[in-house]
C-alpha cells in the first residue's frame, strides 16, 4: 500500500484513513459536512498526491496529446490547462484528465490515481510519435487549496502576485519551494492546486505554511469523502462511478470537451457514429425532496419500469437534499422530467434538474 | 471512543439499555464513527414490533447507508421523534440523545447472546 508524503500528518491529525486506489488516504478528519462547508464558505486543503502525473516531451508532443485526447489541445498555450478525456476505439472512456501545456514541446497530463498504470500503458501503446513519456506520479505531491478565501491564503506565502484565470497555471515559489501553481480544482470554488517535488519534510513545510497562512480563515484539512460530495454538488463526473470504459463522453455530458472537428483522435469514428445515430442514454442530474438517499447502483424507474441506474448519489450538505447523477434513456433526460429512484424496493419521487446542483 | 459498561451490544453495532422489561436501543460510538455524518434515521413511524436479528430501520449517512438490527424481539413503546430534526445527535451523543427506539422486551432470554462491553471492545479491536 502506498502512502503520500503527507501520511504522517494525516495520522497526527487523527484522520480516518482508508485504502483508495492503492493509497492510504484520509477520508475524513472531523465531519464530512463540516469539511464540505469549510470549502464552500472559507478554505480547505486536500492531499490529492495520489493523482498521477505524466510528462510528455518532444517535437511531436502536441501530436500525441491530440491523438489520445478528445479535446483540442492545439488551443492550448504555455500556462493553460484543459479538461479532457481519453477514449478507446469504441468511444468508451479510458480516463478523464487535465492537460497542462508547459511549453510547445512539453505537456503534463494529470490522471486519476486508480488509472495510473492503465493510462500509462495505454498512452505508451499509442505513442507512435517522436515523444518521450515519463511517469512522474511518485515524484509529485499535490495539495488542493480550495474555497473563496484560497487566494488570500496562497498569496501570503507566494513569491509572485497571483493573478491566474480559471484553468491557468504558473510556476511560483510557495513557502520557498519551486512548484506549479494551478487555478484548478474539483470543488467548483475558487481554488488552487500545488504540484511540487520533495520529501516528507518538504511536504510538511508546505502543509504547515499553508495552515499558518490560513489560520485567520479557519482553514481546515478536508478528506476524500467531502471531496466527493463537493464534486457531486457541481455535477462533476467521477471516473469509476459516472464514467468508465462502458460510457462515452457524449452520453456523459462531456460533449463540450469532445471536439469532433479537430484532427483524428482515438475513438473519433465511434463517437461520430454515436452522434449520427443519436445519443440513446444520458447522464442526468437528479434531485428529490425525500429523505431516502440515492446511491451508486440504485435503479431509476418510471411507473415501475427500469429506465436507468444511479451512478453517484448523496445528500447535498448545502441543499440538504438528495442529489445524484445517473444514466437514463434519452427520452427521460429532459430537465423537469419526473422520475423515481428505488431505495429498498420503494420508488422515491425525484426530478431531472440542471447541473450544477449548487449554483455558484 | 466511549462504550458504557451498563449496556449490552450486538455484533452489528447496536446497543441496548435494559431497565426491567424495557429496552432502549441505539447504535454505538464505533458505528456512528464508521458511518460518518448521520443525515436521516429512517424508522417507520407506524413500527409496532421488532424481531430479534431483523432490520427495523436504516440510517442514512452522507457517504453510506446502513441497516439497523433488532437486538431482541419486542413491542415498540416509543420512537425517538427528535431524530427527524436533529439526526446529528446520533454522532454527537449516540448513547443518550441519539437513542432510536424503546421496546417492551418479549423474552429477556433474547439478551443472552448479546455482548458485554469487554466482548464488544474486542470485536472492534479496541
Amino acid at each position: 500500500m502506498k502512502k503520500t508524503k503527507f501520511y504522517s500528518i494525516h495520522q497526527k491529525l487523527g484522520a480516518k484513513i482508508v485504502e483508495f486506489a492503492g493509497f492510504q488516504m484520509p477520508i475524513q478528519y472531523s465531519s464530512i459536512i463540516a469539511e464540505h462547508k469549510a470549502v464552500r464558505n472559507s478554505v480547505g486543503v486536500f492531499d490529492v498526491s495520489h493523482m498521477g502525473e505524466f510528462h510528455i516531451k518532444g517535437k511531436e508532443a502536441l501530436k500525441l496529446v491530440q491523438y489520445i485526447t478528445v479535446n483540442d489541445a492545439s488551443k492550448l498555450f504555455p500556462g493553460r490547462v484543459q479538461y479532457s478525456a481519453m477514449c478507446y476505439e469504441d468511444g468508451g472512456i479510458v480516463d478523464d484528465l487535465l492537460v497542462y501545456m508547459i511549453s510547445p514541446e512539453e505537456f503534463m497530463l494529470v490522471v486519476n490515481a486508480s488509472n495510473i498504470q492503465k493510462d500509462f500503458e495505454w498512452i505508451k501503446s499509442n505513442n507512435k510519435f517522436d515523444v518521450e513519456l515519463i511517469d512522474q506520479s511518485d515524484v509529485y505531491s499535490l495539495l488542493a487549496v480550495q474555497g473563496p478565501n484560497s487566494q488570500k491564503v496562497i498569496q501570503k506565502i507566494c513569491d509572485i502576485d497571483i493573478n491566474l484565470e480559471y484553468y491557468h497555471f504558473t510556476s511560483a515559489q510557495i513557502a520557498g519551494l519551486e512548484m506549479i501553481l494551478s487555478r484548478t480544482g474539483y470543488t467548483g470554488e475558487l481554488g488552487y492546486e500545488l504540484y511540487f517535488k520533495g520529501d516528507e519534510s518538504a511536504a510538511e513545510k508546505i502543509w504547515n505554511e499553508v495552515f499558518e497562512a490560513g489560520k485567520d480563515f479557519n482553514i481546515q484539512p478536508v478528506g476524500l469523502a467531502a471531496r466527493d460530495s463537493l464534486r457531486l454538488e457541481m455535477g462533476y463526473c467521477l471516473y469509476g462511478n459516472d464514467i468508465d470504459k462502458t460510457t462515452n463522453p457524449l452520453e456523459a455530458g462531456l460533449g463540450w470537451i469532445t471536439k469532433m472537428n479537430k484532427e483524428n483522435f482515438i475513438g473519433l469514428d465511434a463517437l461520430q457514429k454515436v452522434k449520427k445515430e443519436g445519443i440513446k442514454r444520458k447522464l442526468i442530474g437528479i434531485q428529490s425532496d425525500d429523505r431516502s438517499f440515492p446511491r451508486h447502483g440504485y435503479d431509476i424507474s418510471v411507473n415501475g419500469r427500469l429506465i436507468g441506474k444511479i451512478t453517484s448519489g448523496t445528500v447535498s450538505p448545502v441543499l440538504e437534499k438528495p442529489i445524484a447523477l445517473g444514466y437514463v434513456s434519452a427520452e427521460y433526460s429532459e430537465i423537469g422530467s419526473k422520475i423515481n429512484y428505488v431505495v429498498r424496493s420503494k420508488e422515491v419521487p425525484a426530478e431531472v434538474v440542471k447541473l450544477p446542483f449548487v449554483k455558484k | 471512543m466511549n462504550f458504557p459498561d451498563k449496556l449490552k451490544y450486538t455484533k452489528d453495532h447496536e446497543w441496548i439499555l435494559v431497565e426491567g422489561k424495557v429496552g432502549t436501543i441505539g447504535i454505538t460510538d464505533y458505528a456512528q464513527s464508521e458511518l460518518g455524518d448521520v443525515v436521516f434515521v429512517d424508522i417507520d413511524p407506524s413500527l409496532s414490533e421488532i424481531k430479534k436479528g431483523e432490520t427495523f430501520g436504516t440510517i442514512e449517512a452522507v457517504k453510506t447507508v446502513s441497516d439497523l438490527y433488532a437486538p431482541c424481539s419486542g413491542k415498540v413503546i416509543e420512537i425517538n421523534k427528535s431524530l427527524a430534526d436533529s439526526p446529528e445527535v446520533v454522532n454527537s451523543d449516540p448513547y443518550n440523545l441519539g437513542w432510536m427506539v424503546k421496546v417492551e422486551i418479549n423474552d429477556l432470554n433474547d439478551l443472552n447472546d448479546l455482548l458485554d462491553v469487554e466482548a464488544y471492545k474486542q470485536l472492534i479491536g479496541q
